[in-house]
């Protein structure tokens, strides 16, 4: 059975997909698709093929996209996203993620939505904007975003959320109750007195290590950190990188213990990649130690960022590794970040990348 | 007996843009409703294309901000009245890019 493999592209003019073999060596670029709308993330349910796509256009506002024929045909939805009269209005969705029966969407200004119908009507999980912390969330530079969404793979009641700039939350009833789930991460952005609070953190990416749903990692706006008991503790991991600010954040497919960053120079230094030379960093420990990763990347005078959402692996042996640019260029490696290509360039800025492997 | 005039009333003449039309296949850049004011001719656009009033409309509610409404060369909001027989021009702004 021929296997293809799938990379989705958010990008800020619509969605792009491209295809390849299980060897991924040669890939063919379609798109742009959902009208060329502003797409933030770009995912596929891979129990169903269907593929989802959360953005928000500033004519017609947010919606959900949704193609059952791997890109070919769409449409869209946003019947019920949307929060009360009289409150500002969601802006943009920013993140899904497939899980407990249904399709988590996270937008601007933060918030949760759910969908038990594929995509066609929402429901407001209003527990997470009941927080009584909200009053004081602040937003990010890119607005109050609810940017990464983590549904526990096995306990329905517990789902992960990333908020810039409020930190992360979880709960553990469904989305009726939240915490905080900060502890030992920094906010540099504040007083020296301050800078541990239990809640305000930037966090840009948040993901769980694969069989191990207690070990998450987060890249945060001040910092890299490793959490083994499901984000009530974070430890830094950000020693041996050559900076603290980044993010995107990928986890391998099947080792727990082997992350893949995209450290950037830092916040008020251009927001590229360090002495302009690209590298993907990989830990095969945790976070304890971490190697660069530049065969094949460019080395000089290189200016691209990479936005939270833009790197992903796929699930192959050896697993794929996938990067977009903020400069639309997009990378691939075949062999676990050993080496790379350039595998697409000249697309508009790539927001989001996410892979899908179909059995054809 | 309810007091139903609007098969009676001329209808409006709605002009949609075509950017919005290519979200709805089969939707019309131009089309008579009935409706007495902004908001019920929105109404009655989702009840032909369900999901438009969500593309013209936030949930203050008000037209979104970077959609205009032009009825009779002003800018209208959901409650400005309609005339039978008025043309109710919508338009993408160029605030929207």
């Amino acid at each position: 059975m021929a296997t293809k493999v799938l990379v989705l592209l958010g990008t800020k003019k619509g969605v792009f997909i491209l295809e390849s073999d299980a060897e991924r060596r040669s890939f063919t670029l379609r798109g742009p698709f959902c009208e060329t709308w502003p797409m933030n993330h770009v995912i596929a349910d891979p129990a169903i093929g269907t593929i989802y796509a959360g953005g928000g256009d500033a004519w017609f506002g947010p919606a959900v996209w949704k193609s059952d024929d791997l890109g070919a045909s769409w449409s869209h939805s946003s019947a019920g996203l949307a929060y009360q009269e009289g409150e500002e209005p969601i802006k943009a969705v920013w993140s899904l993620a497939p899980g407990h029966g249904g399709l988590y969407a996270g937008v601007e200004p933060a918030g949760l939505f759910k969908s038990g119908d594929g995509g066609q009507s929402w429901g407001h999980v209003a527990g997470l904007r009941d927080h009584p912390t909200r009053p004081h969330w602040q937003p990010g530079g890119a607005g109050l975003i609810l940017h990464s969404l983590i549904p526990h793979p096995d306990d329905e009641r517990q789902v992960w959320v990333g908020i810039s700039s409020a930190g992360v939350f979880h709960t553990t009833d469904g989305g009726d109750s939240w915490a905080p789930r900060n502890r030992g991460t920094r906010c540099d952005f504040l007083p020296e007195e301050q800078r541990y609070p239990e809640y305000g953190q930037c966090v840009h990416c948040l993901v769980m290590a694969q069989g191990m749903s207690d070990r998450l990692y987060q890249q945060n706006h001040c910092g890299m950190y490793r959490s083994e008991d499901g984000g009530r503790h974070w430890d830094s991991i950000e020693a041996g990188l050559p900076s603290t600010f980044g993010f995107p954040a990928a986890v391998h497919p099947r080792e727990p213990e082997t992350l893949y960053l995209l450290p950037l120079n830092g916040d008020i230094a251009g927001r590229y990649v360090p002495d302009a030379r690209a590298a993907v960093w990989r830990t095969r420990d945790g976070g304890d130690t971490w190697e660069a990763l530049r065969e094949g990347l460019p080395q000089k005078n290189v200016f691209f960022g990479v936005l939270r959402q833009a790197m992903a692996t796929d699930r192959l042996e050896p697993a794929g590794v996938y990067f977009g640019t903020n400069t639309g260029t997009l990378f691939a490696s075949a062999d676990e970040g050993e080496s790379w290509r350039c595998i697409a360039q000249h697309l508009p800025l790539i927001t989001s990348v996410e892979t899908l492997v179909v059995e054809a | 007996m309810p007091n139903d005039d609007s098969r009676a009333r001329p209808p409006v003449v709605v002009m949609l843009p075509a950017a919005l039309v290519r979200l709805f296949p089969g939707a019309m850049r131009r089309l008579e409703l009935p409706a007495s004011t902004v908001g019920e001719m929105i109404d009655a656009l989702d009840a032909r294309w369900p999901g438009m009033r969500d593309r013209l409309c936030d949930s203050r509610p008000a037209i979104r901000r970077h959609i205009n409404v032009f009825v009779e060369g002003r800018r209208a909001t959901l409650d400005t009245r309609l005339a039978p027989g008025t043309e109710v021009t919508v338009l993408t702004a160029i605030s929207g890019g």
